[in-house]
């Protein structure tokens, strides 16, 4: 099969592969590049784990076609941490055990960044629409909504729904 | 919103711990949020090689021929792996711990017996390649006939689905086709009743559906070793079997896994370990065997179909004084681990709830399916939403509050459980008080101040007098039956005669009954009828085998 | 179209462990000479949070902070020994392992620092921040990390210890089921509100109250995580999940998350728990391993409020519309049960 040079930036940095025609990017980012964040959860585009940011827009990589990213940006959660510095979602995140297995952690961060990078004040609504095309079986949702809205410093802390000093009869 | 109350059972516990009870941050959270935690897949190794299984298109079938040959040649085939290839080329999951008898070949080549069940493999350089090859290969299938419903499964001349488990049943004990719980008479106690309540409940096939899927990899690692990074829930398990089928010994396999991205009970069966290190024995190169999620879905192993025939007595005043249950666990083609969670639901049974007489035959019956496996609650869940279900049932016939109903019945500490163990460290009083109280569902003042300490008076500590019957006998024994004498001298339960008692009304409008059980074993044609009760001692008496039976139906290994 | 509100009540118990035992599991712990300790298990962490609380296990049995203890899990070389995490055996099987293995290293660990104060390790206590002192005396005292480092520079020993939990094998009378299942129960009840739709059947999940008893809460957030993650599960297992919708007829299965139905972020039940506690005798600090039973009481609770807001008795799950619809029509119109 032929293959075909591409470029393009991935978070931040300067990439240049040789990719099969029909190859999906999913597999070019994690077997060619070696960025292990994107997750392979279904290959049908229906789990968003394997979500990244293409030009800022929340794209499926396993449907898409890594030749279509020539001369694109693209972001994973690999790129989400400054150094080590991370982002308010990693850290609202882990303040909220918002993640139990972790297997949906970084496509649901990625889809979470491209809402606040669009709308630094969303609304829970905003929040449930942006990851509504990201599955997880662990949590039931709830936690990652809060952690999502915690970290735009709009909801309230995913922390404060818990009493843990116990009630008192 | 999250509460504690600890102020319930405030003096069995130390609450001043260092670090237990503590919100602490997980240890792997830092993994989780930066996409760095090591899942099975996140390993990268030269030259991968990819595996994926030829499948059943039949529900059942002979396998007359397969020919390969054009398969050879196909570009980037490297290996097509058959049944011969795989050294033991039969197991069954729990003979790990010495329970049950091997009934499922690794790869089926002569017989097929669910769609999607593997034949042969190919491994090839990539997926694509891999199913290219596939499609190249001719099978010549003498298809049979199927059976998809359990108790249809269960009629004499239904077809033979397993050929390890005649009769589509697996033998409990090597005695019975069925797991029997007999505790009372239940028969003597519906005879006494104000009311029968009884009904079927069936339990769909689900999905374990965790969003990683089912995989491995395995590569040559120095010195005549294999590693196999794998997503397994169960790290020996899978090891275990691999060493067994591919008979090897179990330190020449180096099994890396232990960060899984969900389970829930999907990953235990170990199908793919095994076939990733025969394939990387086969060709020297590292290889990758992992379910898409078509197969995650409808090869995969579900949680199984469960159907559920309870009967209960039931007085007026809300007591249930007998309770009966006739269980069905579809548990498809081969038994996995369906067999041993059986008998994990009829220790379970009658649920929370203290009740003088239970009775229940449960089978695990092979029908033309995908295999059922493992899932969040195996064995319990199925049947509690049949148990839970049917107590609101009873409380409208009563017309009585359904929670008042459970906690007139429910256990508590001391009570007999039908098992034959006391019932300890119980807490159902408490939380359905907690759960009324929280959504200001009203209960009445006395049941607001019952307490699970308070079990275990009287009857509820006794093991009743017990009719015993040898229905479902496999082989040439005579069914008879018996009386087993109680262990205590309190005579079988008798509801009161409290004259408040009204009249029993009519009959259920829609009575469900389970059909009796066909005896297709070797069992004698003249089965008796279920416990006929009272049972007369005068049947004559079957001679005791033994006390105990191993817990496996046949320890094999 | 109406919308008819139901409530419906469910209450459970759980067996934990494989149920007749024989199911063992091992951990090794051993410390580094300054102090800090790897537990090394093959069990596995597959979200429920297995490497997290054995860690805390460790630390509360060694009498160390939990950040000096690293949980390892799972390889077969290193990791001793365990049947896997299900049947929810991983907190309660391992768990004590972990405590007999940590028990043990503690053992040499205060042998050590006897050693350095000259006093009997009978006598000595730690405060779970890095000292040992002497009961009464906390001036006596050593830290944790000087402690494991004598021990192994200058006293030879390895500050280290092995666990295994095992319940015997229980045998089954095969004629009446006499056996010894499970050493504990967790137990839980459960109060669903939701509304059916009587024109499309659709059922839409209000609000959950409920209490679940866990033995105790070793760690109070990774329990919440299993309880409203399972209560998502069981919610979902009640009104969508099949993998087989006309069962026992095999056709129509789905084949991706398209015609495999889950509730989304969109449709989360708000959830209030309650949390009780009642230390199981032979649970790791009373610990019975929450992560199964959590769905159980959320199927019935909704078949039951079904019934209640519509007059529909669903036996056969998954509850569709249109199983709802065609209950509805048997029955000539929904037939509200009034409140409860």
């Amino acid at each position: 099969m032929a293959k075909k040079p591409i470029q393009f930036q991935l978070n931040g940095s300067s990439k240049s592969v040789f990719v099969e025609e029909g190859q999906n990017l999913l597999e070019v980012l994690r077997r060619e590049v070696g960025d292990l964040t994107p997750k392979l959860g279904c290959a049908q585009g229906a789990c968003g784990s394997c979500t990244v940011l293409i030009d800022g827009e929340q794209i499926v990589s396993c449907l898409t076609l890594a030749e279509t990213v020539e001369g694109a940006s693209v972001e994973t959660a690999a790129g989400l941490a400054n150094g080590p510095t991370l982002h308010a979602l990693q850290e609202a995140f882990m303040d909220g055990f918002a993640a139990q297995c972790g297997f949906c952690t970084p496509g649901m961060l990625v889809s979470a960044k491209a809402l606040l990078d669009k709308n630094p004040s969303p609304s829970r609504g905003d929040v449930i629409e942006a990851i509504s095309g990201n599955l997880c079986r662990c949590t039931g949702y709830e936690p990652i909504i809060d952690a999502i809205l915690a970290a735009a410093g709009n909801g309230h802390n995913s922390a404060g729904r818990y009493s843990g000093s116990g009630r008192q009869s | 919103m999250i509460e504690f109350r600890k102020d319930i059972f405030a003096d069995e516990r130390d609450d001043n711990l260092n670090e237990i009870g503590k919100p602490t941050r997980r240890q792997d959270i830092l993994g989780h949020v930066t996409g760095r935690s090591p899942f099975y897949d996140d390993h990268q190794f030269e030259g991968l090689l990819h595996l994926k299984c030829l499948r059943s298109p039949h529900h059942h079938a002979r396998i007359r021929s397969i020919d390969t040959k054009p398969a050879e040649q196909m570009p980037g085939v490297h290996r097509i792996i058959q049944g011969s290839d795989v050294k033991v080329n039969l197991n069954t999951l729990l003979s790990l711990m010495n329970f049950g008898e091997d009934d499922e070949p690794v790869l089926s080549d002569k017989k097929v017996s669910y769609v999607g069940e593997p034949i042969l493999a190919v491994v090839a350089e990539t997926e694509r390649q891999a199913f290219d090859a596939i499609a190249k290969i001719r099978v010549d299938y003498e298809v049979l006939p199927h059976v998809l419903d359990p108790e249809e499964a269960l009629q004499p001349n239904a077809p033979l689905v397993n050929e390890t488990m005649p009769g589509n049943a697996f033998p409990y004990h090597e005695k019975y086709n069925h797991q029997k719980l007999r505790f009372g008479d239940v028969e003597a106690a519906f005879a006494q009743a104000d009311h029968i309540v009884e009904d079927r409940y069936q339990m769909s096939p689900i999905e374990q559906a965790p969003i990683e899927m089912c995989g491995a990899i395995a590569a040559p690692e120095t010195n005549d070793r294999f590693v196999c990074y794998t997503s397994t829930q169960a790290l020996f398990f899978s090891l275990g079997t691999a060493a067994k089928v591919l008979d090897v010994p179990s330190n020449r396999l180096h099994f890396i896994g232990g960060t899984v991205g969900g389970g829930f009970g999907g990953k235990v069966d170990s199908l793919h370990e095994p076939l990733a290190i025969l394939g990387c024995m086969l060709t020297g190169r590292a290889v990758r065997y992992a379910f898409d999620r078509q197969e995650e879905m409808q090869v995969g192993a579900p949680r199984g179909a469960e159907r559920w025939y309870i009967k209960d007595a039931v007085m007026n005043d809300g007591r249930i004084t007998a309770r009966k249950f006739t269980g069905y666990f579809d548990v498809g083609a081969y038994t996995r681990l369906s067999s041993y969670a059986i008998i994990k639901a009829a220790g379970h049974l009658p649920g929370p709830y203290t009740i003088p007489n239970v009775y229940a035959d449960i089978y695990c019956v092979y029908t033309n399916r995908t295999p059922a496996t493992a899932m969040r609650g195996f064995g319990i869940t199925g049947v509690d939403f049949a148990i839970e279900s049917h107590m609101d049932q009873i409380a409208h016939k009563l017309g009585m509050n359904p929670i008042e109903l459970r906690l007139i019945n429910s256990y508590m500490d001391g009570d007999m459980k039908a098992h034959r163990r006391e019932a300890k460290n119980t807490a159902l009083v408490e939380c359905m008080q907690v759960a009324a109280e929280k959504s200001g569902w009203n209960i009445a003042p006395d049941f607001k101040a019952m307490s699970s300490h308070n079990g275990g008076e009287g009857w509820r500590s006794e093991i009743p007098h017990t009719v015993t019957d040898t229905n479902g006998q496999i082989g040439n024994g005579v069914p008879a039956s018996t009386v087993r004498p109680a262990t205590t001298s309190i005579p079988a339960y008798v509801p009161s005669q409290n004259p408040s008692y009204a009249a029993p009304p009519a009959q259920p409008a829609r009575p469900v009954s389970p059909p009796t059980p066909q005896s297709n074993v070797q069992a004698t044609p003249t089965a008796p009828p279920q416990a006929s009760a009272p049972a007369s001692s005068s049947t004559p008496k079957r001679p005791r085998v033994s006390r105990f039976s191993s817990i496996s139906g046949t320890r094999r290994r | 179209m109406t919308m008819h509100s139901g409530r419906g009540f469910a209450a459970i118990n759980y067996p934990i462990g494989m149920n007749l035992g024989g199911d063992p599991s091992q951990a090794l712990v051993h410390s580094n000479p300054d102090g800090k300790f790897t537990v090394a298990l093959s069990s596995i962490d597959l979200g429920q949070g297995m490497k997290s609380v054995t860690r805390q296990i460790a630390a509360e049995t060694l009498g160390i902070p939990v950040a000096d203890v690293y949980v390892d899990t799972a390889d077969s070389d290193t990791g001793p020994h365990c049947m896997g995490s299900f049947a929810s055996r991983g907190t309660h099987r391992v768990g004590n392992a972990v405590i007999e293995a940590a028990t043990e290293a503690r053992g040499v660990m205060l042998e050590a620092a006897a050693e350095e104060l000259e006093v009997n390790p009978e006598d000595l206590v730690t405060d779970g921040k890095g000292n040992i002192h002497v009961r009464g005396a906390p001036s006596r005292s050593i830290t944790t990390a000087e402690a494991c480092g004598v021990a192994q520079f200058q006293q030879g020993k390895t500050v280290s210890g092995r666990g295994i939990f095992l319940i015997p094998l229980s045998d089954v009378d095969p004629d009446t089921g006499e056996m010894t299942p499970v050493s504990c129960f967790a137990h839980a009840a459960l109060v669903v509100d939701l509304e059916v739709d009587d024109m499309t059947g659709e059922v839409t999940v209000l609000k959950m109250n409920s209490a679940y008893e866990v033995g105790r809460a070793l760690n109070p957030r990774l329990v919440e995580q299993q309880l409203i993650g399972g209560a998502w599960m069981g919610v979902s297992h009640a009104l969508y999940e099949t993998t087989e919708p006309y069962y026992p007829d095999r056709s129509h299965g789905p084949q991706d998350f398209g015609s495999y139905i889950m509730p989304g972020p969109g449709e989360v039940v708000p959830h209030d728990i309650a949390i009780l506690e009642r230390p199981a005798p032979d649970g790791p600090f009373g610990g019975k391993g929450p992560g199964e039973m959590c769905a159980n009481p959320v199927l019935p609770a909704v078949a039951n409020a079904v019934f209640n807001a519509v007059g529909v008795r669903i036996t056969d799950l998954p509850i569709t519309p249109e199983k709802i619809l065609r209950g509805i029509k048997a029955n000539g119109g929904a037939q509200p049960q009034g409140i409860v």
